[in-house]
């Protein structure tokens, strides 16, 4: 009897949240890869035949090569940026004492509890032609800039709204790190440079991997800040995508745009962490 | 001539003194140790040495030298941290390396001094494993290693025995003796455990709420407690209030035959002695009779608590393989009366 019940305990306590993931994960997305192979007539709508046109399209179009190469490159621009910024403030947070800390990382973490949206509506006007950023250039004597509608634009505030994800992780990390571990490294003759690059950076490293897999993978796919900053023309994968939803009304080549960018995403960040990963886990365990 | 000399060396945070006027010479190849109980300003004290806590006051020199505003990567200094701090991404062979690789050593000379210093603690074998696959001792012994290998002047230990359990704790209190013994380096080791430090200094520190209190060789601090404090926390002592009268001291209307000169007649007095300085007798043919309240085993020896008019007494009889007296024995204790340590107690004065 108790051995019975032992055995299915497992599968009635995994249940619930595996029905959720069937239903609302695996679901829709098989359903959205069957709809990529579905035809479509511009006159009729989705017909019930199949074909391989959709994928053939976009693999041979420059339009939508282009887009998802400015995808990639926006992603990893935004992701190296985030590093950059995010593992040196990540430092200085977790150096901080009390009161401070704990104001800082509000300060950081402040700008999640305000809608992406709201967030892009505020950098388009800081970046506009008349806004914050021009007017205080034409008041210190420069020309004014076209920021606004441009990529730099996308990667401002997409960087604005990713930093969050970068400093937890890194943040999370350096906690667990001894902090005599870097008076150990000084008092074997290492400068403070080299103490952050030899004996911090290495065992924050898994931080940043997890921090930049998840900056790449909601950069890539965003939607509301390239469709608010980036305007009608300069397209991302996820515009483009409600786009053809949207406004073509061509479901299946929208579905094929976006199982496109869910494998490209996929297989990227599995062959970045399987480099990243198996080399710092074989040092930190 | 001493090696390293601090000099009134003080660190105060607002009002409060984490260590003040630290005066103390250090020989070249001597073992120093700092003990107190936590709070009492030791690790503070071997952190300024270290670089890691600039000193607010006082001079640190080291060989002829002011070190006191040299940065801790200028130093030179061994340390081994009680968390041992190793490099978890770094194996064992890197991690000795690493002080060397600062140094710009060349390759070949790393390799010899690393592989020397591995062997010197016994860790030839595993200088390919990563710090997490070893044993509490081991890593300890990395962090030894580590900090021996750069040849510092002198080598700092803040606790680096408290990690690990009772009887590895013995066996590396051997072990690090050895070590430092065989290398000759002066060596500052910060303590709680007065057993450590009893055991393997050649000199003690005894400090107490920031301050040096006495500065001796183990045996004498043992014997000669400066403070009722420090008599109490290094080893176990026995002590009784009481009066002079009559060449004699009185505790609780119990003439205790003692040695002691200069005391003014009526004089409060302390009195203590150590257990191990007691003997139990059969009722009647000690100095003081008492009831065994309690007895303790402990392996070499036997812990007894004797009910005795003064008080309860400790006292310490080595096993001689026979069962002794049982609880609630009647007893006797004697003593001789040089082991019987007076100190006048000031009027008003904490005790």
């Amino acid at each position: 009897m108790s051995v019975g019940r032992s055995a299915a305990t497992p599968f009635w306590l995994a249940g619930p949240g595996a029905l959720l993931f069937l239903g609302l994960v695996v679901l829709p997305l098989v359903l959205t890869v069957i709809l990529s192979f579905h035809v479509y007539d511009h006159t009729t709508g989705i017909k019930n035949e199949f074909t391989l046109a959709h994928y053939a399209a976009v693999f041979s179009d420059e339009y939508y090569l282009g887009i998802f190469w400015r995808t990639l490159r926006l992603a990893g621009l935004t992701t190296l940026i985030c590093v950059l910024i995010g593992a040196p403030e990540a430092y200085i947070l977790s150096r901080m004492r009390d009161p401070w800390r704990s104001v800082f990382l509000l300060v950081i973490i402040g700008p999640l509890l305000v809608s992406v949206v709201v967030r892009a509506f505020g950098w388009s006007m800081l970046l506009g032609s008349t806004g914050l950023v021009n007017q205080a250039l034409q008041g210190l004597g420069f020309d004014s800039v076209r920021l606004l509608y441009t990529e730099t634009a996308i990667v401002i505030a997409l960087v604005h709204v990713m930093l969050p994800f970068m400093v937890i992780p890194v943040w999370t990390a350096l906690q667990k790190l001894d902090p005599m571990v870097e008076a150990a490294a000084w008092s074997l003759g290492a400068s403070h440079f080299t103490a952050l690059r030899r004996v911090v950076l290495p065992q924050v490293s898994l931080g940043m991997l997890s921090g930049s897999l998840i900056v790449f993978g909601l950069s890539a796919s965003a939607f509301a800040i390239p469709g608010l900053l980036g305007g009608r023309r300069l397209k991302m994968a996820a515009t483009l995508v409600y786009d053809e939803y949207m406004h073509e009304l061509n479901w299946p080549l929208g579905a094929t745009i976006a199982i496109i960018v869910l494998v490209a995403n996929l297989v990227i960040m599995l062959a970045y962490n399987r480099v990243i990963e198996t080399r710092a886990r074989k040092a930190l365990g | 001539m001493s090696f390293l000399t601090l000099e009134k060396l003080s660190k105060v945070y607002g009002d409060f003194a984490a260590a003040r006027d630290i005066d103390l010479n250090v020989a070249k190849g001597e073992f120093v140790s700092l003990l107190g109980p936590s709070g009492c300003g030791k690790t503070t004290t071997l952190q300024m040495i270290a670089g890691l806590i600039e000193p607010t006051t006082g001079t640190i020199m080291l060989d002829g030298s002011d070190i006191t505003r040299e940065k801790p990567n200028r130093r030179g200094l061994g340390i081994v941290f009680q968390s041992y701090a190793l490099f978890p991404h770094m194996t064992v062979a890197q991690n000795v390396a690493f002080g060397l690789e600062m140094r710009k050593i060349a390759k070949a000379e790393r390799d010899e001094r690393v592989k020397a210093m591995l062997a010197l603690v016994h860790l030839a074998a595993f200088a390919e494993r990563y710090p997490r696959q070893l044993s509490g001792g081991q890593r300890q012994r990395v962090a030894i290693a580590r900090a021996l290998v750069i040849q510092p002047p002198v080598l700092l230990l803040d606790e680096p025995l408290s990690n690990l359990d009772a009887k590895l704790r013995e066996e590396m209190q051997f072990e690090l003796r050895r070590i430092q013994q065989r290398v000759g380096t002066t060596t500052i080791m910060v303590t709680h455990d007065q057993a450590e430090a009893l055991s393997i200094s050649d000199r003690v520190v005894v400090m107490e709420q920031g301050r040096m209190t006495q500065v001796d060789a183990p045996y004498k601090l043992y014997e000669n407690p400066a403070t009722p404090f420090i008599s109490t926390f290094v080893g176990k002592m026995n002590r009784l209030e009481g009066i002079w009268r009559k060449g004699a001291a009185e505790v609780a209307g119990i003439a205790l035959p003692a040695e002691a000169g200069g005391l003014a007649e009526g004089a409060a007095i302390a009195v203590s002695i150590r257990p191990e300085k007691l003997v139990l007798k059969t009722p009647g043919q000690g100095r003081i009779d008492g009831t065994i309240a309690n007895r303790f085993f402990l392996g070499g020896s036997w812990l007894f608590t004797v009910e005795t008019a003064a008080g309860a007494i400790l006292v310490s009889a080595p096993n001689d393989g026979e069962e002794p007296a049982r609880e609630g024995a009647k007893v006797a204790l004697d003593w001789a009366p040089a082991s019987l340590r007076i100190e006048p107690l000031a009027q008003g004065a904490a005790a």
